[in-house]
């Protein structure tokens, strides 16, 4: 049997969790205040889920674009997504909500345009 | 000199959601003034996530929920006028501004709304000893130079202060390629969100050293090194307990303050609790038609709270040029244990429009309740499991209590035995 500690981050009180798993069974969470403490610990010790945001240059314009990942996407893929991101490049105009990467790294998730740049 | 109903100062959301909301009551003979090359304040940098939950139902990134009130202001048709920094303000609402378009300019106002936001506390501030090398910056410099210019500033970093600007730059260099050693706060706890500890530190292994400080920096041209040592209940370093890290670049996240120097050129009474302006419950200022709202008036944690607030400094503007002043007699609104810096410090005797207080608690509250009480008599009540100074706590008054206070109000908190 093994034991996580998770913090909860759906408000301030920000319980901290323990976890008791066996392999990739959950046995009994302890530690939570409400329901939604116990939610988010499943989801962390199955699929954590995370938005990733960042940069990507452009070319001719001094500013990159600010770009995001359209829904969360699992947390260890996160490096994955910021390597396929470091090979993109992009030409002027982009506008809001552009597709720059359609389904990163096999995740079914886009990385979309945060903003627009004009030529 | 040039006449105006209305000038705003500032393009970020505190002075566009101002602006709409004055326009939407039907001022047009007014201008947005903005120091920067486009209007959005520091939103425009602020790439991550988890803006807007309150207000719009989603969470945007902060140059998506800028957009939204740049694109709401130019369907209306409000002027926004850019690269232009406005230097002095008066009592007599005398703006004075500079462009290169347009040279000097002055502009004699009806109402003004001052909307400047607030400012990273500098280095200088700090009193670390050692070298004064490249590679210190505040976060939020280090955030401008990573997110608008492309530049990274660094390749080993440490993070002094665990403000959420620290932490979320804190991901932002390790995403994009940097090294972050570690991020040392100087109290016993993290002013951070959970959050933003979990998912901008534990979900890269960078290590949070609470009741630490950096007590020495090293280096003659750039940055090689920095010193951390652990501080006692005292705050003062302890000797014996120093770390020593090789790092080329220190970022400071330690507070934010409003930027008021044209709210003291106008004379503008200011709080020593908040830094910002004393306002009553429209957001008008000791000075009769000048308004305040946003980060200026007092720094806020979410922008919702930000356009909300604004919005009513709007409208209340627009009141006041439509129908003109109506100064009242006002009743203080007062700290009481456990409370500080609530705003507004004033609301208009026998108003009867609802009234929205907002302060930071001073400690951590469990189980507690929020208490208004005018007298001896309670007027308002807000219960929760938790208050801490880290969130901003908004207690609202019904309008039928506002219209029965008779007396001074205090707003404290209580915790139940
Ligand atoms: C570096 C930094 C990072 C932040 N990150 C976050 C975050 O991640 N999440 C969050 O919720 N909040 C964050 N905040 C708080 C954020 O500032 C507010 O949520 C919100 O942007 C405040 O809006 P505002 O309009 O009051 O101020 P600002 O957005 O600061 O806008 C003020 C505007 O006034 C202009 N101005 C100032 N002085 C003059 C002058 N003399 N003449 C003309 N124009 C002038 C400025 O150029 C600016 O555009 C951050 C603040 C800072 C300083
Ligand atoms: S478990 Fe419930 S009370 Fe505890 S931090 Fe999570 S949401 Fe808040």
């Amino acid at each position: 049997m093994t034991e996580k500690v998770i913090t909860c981050i759906n408000c301030p009180m920000g319980c901290r969790m323990t976890v008791q798993m066996e392999g990739k069974e959950i046995l009994k969470i302890t530690g939570n205040t409400c329901k939604r403490g116990e939610t988010y610990a499943r989801q962390e010790c199955t699929e954590p889920m995370r938005m990733v945001t960042a940069v990507v240059p452009v070319e001719g314009s001094r500013m990159p674009v600010s770009v995001k990942t359209r829904t969360p996407i699992p947390k260890a893929r996160i490096q994955a997504c910021m390597k396929a991101l470091s090979g993109v490049r992009l030409t002027l105009p982009i506008h809001e909500k552009d597709v720059v990467l359609p389904d990163v790294c096999g995740t079914g998730v886009d990385v979309i345009a945060t903003r627009t740049l004009m030529a | 000199m040039t006449e105006k109903d209305l000038v705003i100062i500032g393009g970020g959301p505190a002075g566009l959601a101002a602006a709409i909301g004055a326009w939407e009551d039907g001022i047009r003979d007014m201008v947005v003034l903005e120091r920067e090359k486009q209007a959005g304040g520091i939103l425009r940098q602020c790439i991550h996530n988890g803006f807007g939950l309150h207000r719009f139902g989603e969470e945007l990134t902060g140059p998506e929920y800028a957009q939204r009130d740049i694109d709401r202001a130019k369907e209306l048709g409000i002027p926004i006028q850019c690269n232009t920094t406005v230097l002095s303000v008066t009592e007599e609402k005398v703006v004075t501004c500079v462009s290169a378009e347009k040279g000097l300019e002055i502009i004699h106002a009806r109402a003004i709304i001052l909307a400047m936001g607030c400012r990273e506390r500098p280095r200088g501030a700090l009193g670390t000893p050692g070298t004064r090398c490249a590679g210190i910056y505040t976060a939020g410099t280090a955030q401008k130079f990573v997110n608008l210019e492309g530049f990274m500033p660094g390749k080993r970093v440490v993070i002094l202060g665990s403000g959420d600007i620290g932490l979320i730059m804190a991901r932002r260099m390790t995403l994009q390629g940097a090294k972050v050693l570690a991020c040392v706060e100087l109290m016993p706890f993290s002013s951070g969100l959970n959050r933003n500890i979990v998912q901008c530190l534990q979900d890269f292994d960078i290590p949070l050293y609470l009741s630490h400080t950096v007590t020495n920096v090293e280096g003659r041209e750039r940055l090689t090194g920095v010193t951390v040592s652990e501080v006692g209940p005292d705050r003062k370093p302890i000797p014996g307990t120093e770390i020593h890290f090789d790092c080329d670049t220190l970022l400071l996240s330690v507070g934010l303050i409003p930027e008021n120097e044209l709210s003291r050129t106008a004379k503008v009474e200011l709080s020593p609790v908040t830094s910002g302006a004393v306002v009553n419950d429209l957001l008008e200022t000791s000075v009769p038609g000048i308004f305040s709202c946003g980060n200026v008036l007092h720094v806020h944690d979410l922008v919702d709270f930000v356009s909300e607030e604004s919005f009513k400094a709007g409208h209340a503007a627009a009141d006041l040029i439509l129908h003109g002043a109506k100064r009242s007699d006002t009743i203080r609104v007062l700290d009481g244990e456990g409370v500080r810096g609530t705003v507004p410090q004033m609301i208009r005797r026998g108003s009867a429009d609802e009234v929205r207080l907002m302060f930071r608690p001073a400690g951590v509250y469990k189980n507690a309740s929020a208490v208004v009480m005018c007298g001896d008599r309670e007027v308002a009540r807000k219960r929760a499991m938790i208050f801490t100074p880290g969130e901003m706590a908004v207690l609202p008054i019904p309008g039928n209590k506002v219209a029965e206070l008779d007396g001074d109000i205090t707003v404290k908190m209580e915790v139940k035995a």
